[in-house]
């Protein structure tokens, strides 16, 4: 096996063995058990008539409360990738697990991009497999089904690979408390540029949208996470914030409109960026 | 900064410059910033021989090995292993590392890890088993194979360690302070596995201030001080002398520094030992020691050993 997929490899049996999926696994059934009772409640709610609310209805606010249960679960994801990615590299540089595998003839590149692909497969697996379960359960339980599925889960992993990646281009250099630290600031930072962006475009401030612009670019955190958004909007919700104009869009729960095609041709370029970035930091530094 | 040597693996066909030292350093220098970790290092370690790199702490002997395996980049000089510049990938498949700060997966077991090496390495998967059936054999740990690493006190891991240094029968091997965490029968096992890879032909380049231990396996020596090789040579070059330990009663302070007209003094009290006094200058000595009207009880001339040529090396270093 390739030296790249040894440590790729590596990486996820560390994470097996540590039984960090372990607990992933028992507290993502826990959510996800927890949120189906509640998203059914939602059947049972009724008017001041008593009759059960219209299947329209119920769709609303399911897809409103998925939402937010989303961006928890979004959250919940950048977090741990930013917590995990943070020591990935200068974890084993401190502790000297990698000295007598640097000695062997593996480069520094194949180490970088070994750990994080094993990250990301994790980081990938662990969104559609978690992120699909809730969605079945939400689906048994009110029987509504986010329009586009598979690019919300798409964009929820994208969401916390952002985060894996800058949190191990930052441990190629920094300390893994430093590193996954300031990986979670920059996120909450991004989030809160992009709620100033959507504030700029409600009072039709162009410096203000700027601000969200210039985050999405920066890390695009947040421009992912008004993807999941919109893949998880029913069209009938769309059409009454298109019909509000400039204030339907400010917003930091709500998209109009799915992220532009630039918009992902700079994620593709920013990945590859930050990967190259990694691999370079690591290769100058000395262990 | 400049990227960290990790040449391609191209143009070096097995057993290429097999004529070549095991290790070759021409002025190679690191500073960090104003400190000068290694200054000017030039030596030549022959294949299959024991070198010891003898230096106390700080000296920049664990430098000197990081510079070699490419995980440090030389500030200037320049650097060669079994032939190849330091950094050369190929190479790097016949040379096995003990690292100073030895840690290991603690996830896997003992076996894991050292088929993690193999595969590292690489080695062809059909020799895996007998690999790491001998490494375990081979460091005492063949009880503990399936055992997790997590599990192993300080001292086991460090012979984990030296069994993944010896998978492959590497032609060249480094050991940074290979006893550190050893108790003494560990410590005698490591001598042996150390002869033992002289005894097959490998290159071991020891780094150690453990005296006694590379006084015992070395054939050739080198002591490194603030990052200058300040003394080097085979064993017998470097203890030629002999050491005299008289026990006398009678001096005073101001006789015993007249005494240093003989050598450097390692003065305990009634007992003072002589480093380096040419076994000639023995009755003279006596002389003069009675003469000053000290009563002298015992004489024992007896060879050098590589503690008291190390201290007298690094004194005149201070001098100096």
């Amino acid at each position: 096996m390739p030296p790249v997929l040894v440590m790729a490899r590596l990486t996820v049996q560390e994470s097996s063995r540590r039984r960090l999926l372990l607990a992933l696994l028992i507290l993502t059934l826990i959510v996800v058990g927890v949120s189906a009772w509640g998203f059914n409640k939602i059947t049972t709610v009724t008017r001041s008539d008593g009759t059960p609310l219209p299947p329209e209805q119920v769709s609303l606010i399911t897809s409103q409360l998925l939402i937010v249960v989303t961006f928890m679960f979004s959250g919940v994801l950048a977090l741990s990738a930013a917590v995990v990615a943070g020591p990935l590299i200068s974890g084993e540089v401190e502790s000297g697990l990698l000295l007598a595998m640097l000695a062997r003839p593996v480069r520094r590149s194949e180490v970088v991009i070994g750990k994080w692909l094993g990250l990301a497969a994790l980081v990938t697996l662990y969104a559609a497999g978690a992120g699909g379960l809730e969605l079945a359960a939400v689906d048994w339980a009110t029987g509504y089904l986010p329009p586009h599925p598979v690019e919300l889960l798409a964009f929820v992993a994208a969401d916390g690979l952002v985060l894996l990646s800058l949190g191990m281009l930052l441990s190629t250099r920094l300390s893994g408390i430093t590193a996954g630290v300031i990986a979670l600031v920059a996120w909450l930072m991004a989030w809160i540029a992009g709620v100033v962006g959507d504030i700029g475009t409600g009072l039709q401030n162009q410096a203000l949208e700027n601000v969200g612009v210039v985050s999405h670019l920066l890390l695009p955190a947040d421009g992912l996470w008004r993807g999941a958004i919109y893949a998880m909007e029913p069209d009938t919700l769309i059409a009454a914030m298109r019909a509000l104009g400039t204030a339907g869009r400010a917003n930091p729960f709500a998209a109009i409109e799915p992220p532009p095609t630039e918009f992902l041709v700079w994620v593709v370029f920013w990945f590859a960026a930050v990967l190259t970035l990694s691999v370079w930091s690591f290769r100058t530094r000395e262990i | 900064m400049a990227e960290l040597a990790e040449k391609t693996e191209a143009a070096s066909p097995p057993g290429e410059a097999a004529g070549t030292p095991a290790v070759k350093t021409v002025e190679l220098t690191k500073r960090f910033g104003h400190t000068v970790a290694l200054a000017g290092l030039s030596m030549t370690v022959p294949r299959g021989e024991v070198f010891g790199f003898l230096g106390p702490n700080g000296a920049g002997k664990t430098t000197a090995v990081k510079l070699l395996l490419g995980l440090l980049k030389p500030t200037s000089g320049q650097g060669s292993l079994l032939g190849r510049p330091i950094g050369d990938l190929r190479t790097r498949r016949r040379i096995g590392y003990l690292p100073e700060l030895f840690r290991y997966q603690a996830w896997l077991s003992a076996a894991e890890v050292l088929a993690l090496h193999c595969e590292l390495a690489p080695l062809p998967r059909s020799s895996w088993k007998d690999e790491i059936k001998t490494a375990l054999e081979t460091v005492g740990l063949t009880d503990r194979v399936n055992d997790r690493v997590g599990t192993f006190s300080k001292g086991m891991q460090q012979r984990l360690g030296l069994g993944a240094a010896l998978l492959g029968e590497p032609e060249l091997v480094f050991l940074d302070e290979p006893t550190s965490a050893l108790d003494p029968v560990g410590r005698h096992d490591v001598r042996e596995i150390i002869r033992g890879l002289a005894s097959r032909g490998s290159a071991v380049f020891l780094n150690s201030h453990l005296l006694s231990e590379v006084e015992q396996v070395c054939d050739r020596v080198a002591v490194v001080d603030h990052g200058r090789v300040i003394a080097s040579g085979t064993m017998d070059e470097l203890l030629g002398g002999t050491a005299v330990r008289v026990r006398v009663s009678g001096l005073t302070q101001a006789d015993k520094n007249r005494l240093s007209q003989y050598g450097r003094i390692d003065d305990e009290g009634d007992q003072i030992t002589f480093a380096n006094l040419d076994a000639e200058r023995v009755p003279e000595l006596v002389a003069t020691i009675v003469s000053m009207g000290g009563r002298v009880y015992e004489v024992a001339p007896r060879h050098q050993t590589l503690e008291d040529r190390f201290l007298q090396l690094l004194e005149d270093e201070e001098k100096a």
